[in-house]
């Protein structure tokens, strides 16, 4: 008899070790590490490889970091990532319009992004306060409305500068424009490291555990505290005299202003602003990171955005180099969108479990 | 030994998240015996049901401890249906009869009579048609087995209460392996009468052999009904004895758990404080409150007294406090030491130093999901800055775990709270220990004028006690002024120094705790 409550006990444990942790989680560090080990042998440099995942960590980890204030608040996922992203281009093209160059149009784009962010942000949390309850619907369309509204817009405003503008008419932006000059680079060189294949952007990374740091400090003051009350059980908070419209506006305007500082973190990485449709493929592949990370509809940590970016952005750098060399077929996009949507319709199964 | 009995529960235990709520149940059940089970609310009743019935619930928070004997047999149900199929037969407090179908339908559902027709032959039984003819007469059959008269074909929306509670035990009647059948407060909606017919009805299933499990408040009915009485208490059985050797007074005592008769309670039958201030007052409120709306209510509360607010559900006592407390929309005026309250502003009210313990524990009161550290500490924290430390000149606020763990182990501590920690869930507690989080919430506000509404719905009588002990400690020792609303009339007369009864959503009057009781079946009568 107690041979087996003992059994039965350890065969719990290990499940509830598991379901902590979270069975796609698992399968995909195991994969992950699959393709590590695996890459010497097809061929593939592990060093060069690794600094890819921890390049591509660097450009897409406050993007992903924008997921935590309205996961906290009760919002959702923002799924209306492209309107802080586009704030973010706006300032980006801005500070070359105005005649910024070298790193310091680095900063003059965040500051020129910053106010966008703010007013896009509040109009965004006012539209969201308005349908309590379906904020992840309503963000999508949000999202999708916006980047085809500056289609437009980008065409149409007044941008003169020759490094932007289409040879030809003069007017209206390019579809990608080169930051040579302007702000390629400008803090993954910051103390970069290299040895041999493997580079390490530091200045990037430092840049995101600056920011990171400044939101796990933020869920630690009064005001966090309220926000994750908010997300946890609005009528308590209420009845506990927080304004709980005010809170869920502040999330918003935050998850909008670090989309906005996360796409040009992206962009000094990359090295190109990618304008019209570009905004609208980022939003997908934020969420299912941060849900990769572990994170679920109503709870995230900085940690679930540091694991989730890592083991995303591993798998999207390994699976074409390793697949390519071993089976000599393009699988990758394949796998990228399993992975990213299968993600996401794990998460949200899991929303119901989770609500009483 | 003549024949083994029907059942035998062996030394049962069950503990939720380490609290344990079973301990060494043993239980032995002949056939055709009728046993009565009886046990304040959280004694263990419903958990130990439970067990026997295969619950989803019990499976899921790590199944129980001891045997279950069936026949003979050990048995161990995975789930109702095993349940069933080893001839149990349950009746909810709660009905499961589906509103747009008859009698008959309910009766008989997933076990029709059926027919086999072309169709059916050529895919599978799914396609049979049903005997109607067939299943009317094994509606009125098990109908009749009861003794009373239910219109098979009458839907079931349309019947009153008792017909419902009939349909659904004539449903496990019809059932033919039926041998032990479960009924949890099955009287608890039925009229005088009604009730006269189910116990007769009961009797009859006993002359046939079923045996039955008997779930009531109602105490005459186990004595004219049973054969045999147990009682529970705090997840003991603490006695068992045959019901012609007992009466009501030794059932109630062995509830309880001390001498109801004797214990000598303190009420308060003079109207004292007249003289006292007037710290808050509530002139012409009206309360949108679904389903207990006030619409006029003139009030005046005493400094430091402890005023009761009773009345019969869905007269409006309840919407009081919540309109007070702006949580739902309200209009009056309500002046608080001098001076005017805006309603419709929860953090008005609680800048004035009110606090509100809410009726509803999981909607209002709690952050299930978080840790009862924060449950403590959030409205204190939120509204008088407390738990925090502060840095560049209060620019920065940042939370202070260590007094908000402080804090939280002294109340644990205080009010006895069962719980694995301060760090555990909130919602992993049972609703007794929860309440103490919700007071524990309330006094760490340290608040001038507090609401406490319901504060004993569905908690178990150890901590019912502890709650309105600490209700009173903290009026005397802090000098707070109490609202406590609360559909128990004998706890408001215990607790209280004055009784508000409210009736069709106005004040009908107030009377001192100890008055007696007809005078307040009459003004809660008065206006309805």
């Amino acid at each position: 008899m107690t041979e087996k409550t003992n059994t039965i006990t350890l065969s719990d444990r290990v499940k509830d070790i598991a379901k902590d942790f979270g069975l796609p989680r698992l399968i995909i560090t195991g994969f992950l590490v699959l393709l590590l080990v695996v890459s010497p042998f097809v061929g593939a440099d592990l060093p060069t490889q690794i600094s890819n995942i921890i390049n591509r960590f660097s450009w897409n980890g406050i993007l992903v970091l924008a997921m935590v204030p309205m996961v906290h608040s009760g919002c959702g996922l923002n799924f209306g990532l492209p309107l802080g992203i586009i704030s973010g281009l706006l300032g980006a093209t801005l500070s070359i319009e105005l005649g910024f160059s070298g790193a310091f149009s680095f900063l003059m784009a965040i500051l020129l992004a910053t106010p966008f962010a703010l007013v896009f942000g509040c109009i965004y949390g006012w539209l969201l306060n308005k349908i309590k309850g379906g904020e992840m619907m309503i963000a999508t369309y949000v999202g999708f409305s916006s980047v085809s509204l500056m289609c437009m817009m980008w065409l149409l405003l007044p941008y003169h500068s020759p490094n932007m503008v289409w040879g030809m008419a003069g007017k209206g932006l390019r579809t990608t424009i080169s930051l040579e000059g302007y702000y390629t680079q400008a803090l993954a060189k910051i103390l970069q490291i290299n040895i041999g294949n493997l580079s390490i952007p530091t200045g990037s990374i430092l840049f995101f555990a600056l920011l990171a740091f400044g939101m796990w400090a933020f869920l630690h003051t009064k005001t966090g505290t309220a926000m994750t009350a908010v997300g946890s059980n609005p009528e308590f908070a209420r009845s506990s005299g927080v304004n709980v419209d005010k809170i869920r506006l502040i999330s918003v305007v935050m998850s909008t202003w670090l989309a906005a500082i996360g796409i040009l973190v992206y962009e000094q990485g990359f090295g190109f602003i990618q304008l019209y449709m570009a905004p609208f493929y980022m939003a997908l592949p934020a969420v299912s990171a941060i849900l990769i990370g572990g994170a679920s509809v109503n709870k995230a940590s900085v940690m679930n955005v540091i694991i989730g970016t890592i083991l995303f952005q591993g798998i999207v750098t390994m699976t074409p180099t390793v697949m390519n060399n071993m089976i000599h077929l393009d699988m990758s996009e394949v796998i990228r969108i399993i992975v990213s949507n299968g993600m996401i319709l794990y998460a949200l199964t899991r929303k119901t479990e989770e609500t009483k | 030994m003549s024949k083994a009995p029907l059942l035998e529960m062996k030394n049962i235990k069950k503990d939720f998240f380490g609290n344990q709520v079973l301990s060494d149940i043993n239980l032995t059940i002949e056939e055709g015996e009728v046993v009565g089970l009886c046990g304040e609310n959280g004694a263990g009743k419903s958990t130990l049901m439970k067990i026997l019935f295969g619950a989803d619930v019990i499976r899921e928070t790590g199944g129980y401890g001891g045997d279950i004997i069936l026949d003979s047999q050990k048995v161990s149900f995975q789930s109702p249906f095993d349940a069933i199929a080893a001839g149990i037969g349950m009746v909810h407090q709660e009905f499961s009869l589906i509103p747009g179908f008859t009698a008959t339908e309910n009766i008989l559902l997933n076990r029709e009579s059926k027919k086999k027709s072309v169709l059916s032959d050529l895919f599978s039984d799914r396609m049979d048609t049903l005997d109607r003819k067939d299943m009317d007469r094994r509606a009125i059959e098990s109908i009749e087995k009861m003794g009373v008269t239910i219109d098979k074909n009458m839907l079931i929306s349309n019947m009153p209460v008792g017909h419902k509670q009939f349909t659904e035990i004539a449903r496990e009647l019809s059932k033919e392996q039926l041998k032990l059948l479960i009924l949890d407060e099955p009287t608890a909606v039925l009229t005088e009468k009604e009730a006269e017919a189910l116990l007769d009805s009961i009797r009859g299933m006993s002359k046939r052999g079923i045996a039955v499990i008997f779930i009531t408040h109602r105490l005459g009915e186990i004595l004219a009904v049973c054969d045999k009485v147990v009682t529970m208490r705090d997840g003991y059985v603490v006695n068992e004895s045959a019901t012609k050797d007992t009466s009501v007074q030794d059932i109630t005592k062995w509830m309880v758990g001390r001498d109801v008769a004797d214990s000598d309670v303190a009420y308060v039958t003079e109207d004292t404080g007249a003289d006292k201030n007037i710290i808050m007052s509530i002139k012409n409120l009206w309360v949108d409150m679904p389903g207990e709306t006030v619409r006029n209510v003139s009030l005046d509360v005493r400094e430091g007294e402890i005023l009761g607010i009773g009345g019969l559900a869905g007269q409006g006592k309840l919407g009081i406090p919540n309109g007070v407390m702006g949580l739902y929309h309200s209009g009056g005026t309500v002046t608080f030491e001098g001076k005017d309250i805006p309603l419709n502003n929860p953090r008005k009210c609680l800048d004035s130093s009110f606090a509100f313990v809410s009726e509803d524990r999981r909607g209002v009161g709690l952050l299930l999901d978080e840790s009862l550290e924060w449950n403590v500490s959030f409205p204190a924290m939120q509204i008088q800055d407390k738990f925090l430390k502060k840095y560049f000149g209060g620019l920065l606020k940042w939370r202070d775990d260590a007094a908000i763990r402080e804090v939280t182990d002294k109340y644990i501590e205080e009010f006895k709270i069962k719980c694995t920690g301060s760090t555990q869930k909130a919602k992993e507690l049972s609703g007794g220990n929860q309440q103490k989080i919700c007071l524990a919430k309330a006094f760490a506000l340290e608040p001038k004028l507090l609401f406490v509404s319901e504060p004993t719905r569905g908690i178990d009588v150890g901590a019912k006690a502890l709650v309105l002990d600490a209700l009173k400690k903290f009026n005397k020792e802090q000098g707070v002024t109490i609202v406590m609303v609360s559909s128990e009339l004998e706890e408001l007369r215990r607790t209280c120094d004055r009784i508000a009864i409210v009736s069709g959503g106005k004040v009908a009057g107030i009377l001192p705790a100890g008055e007696q009781l007809e005078k307040f079946g009459e003004l809660m009568l008065k206006n309805c």
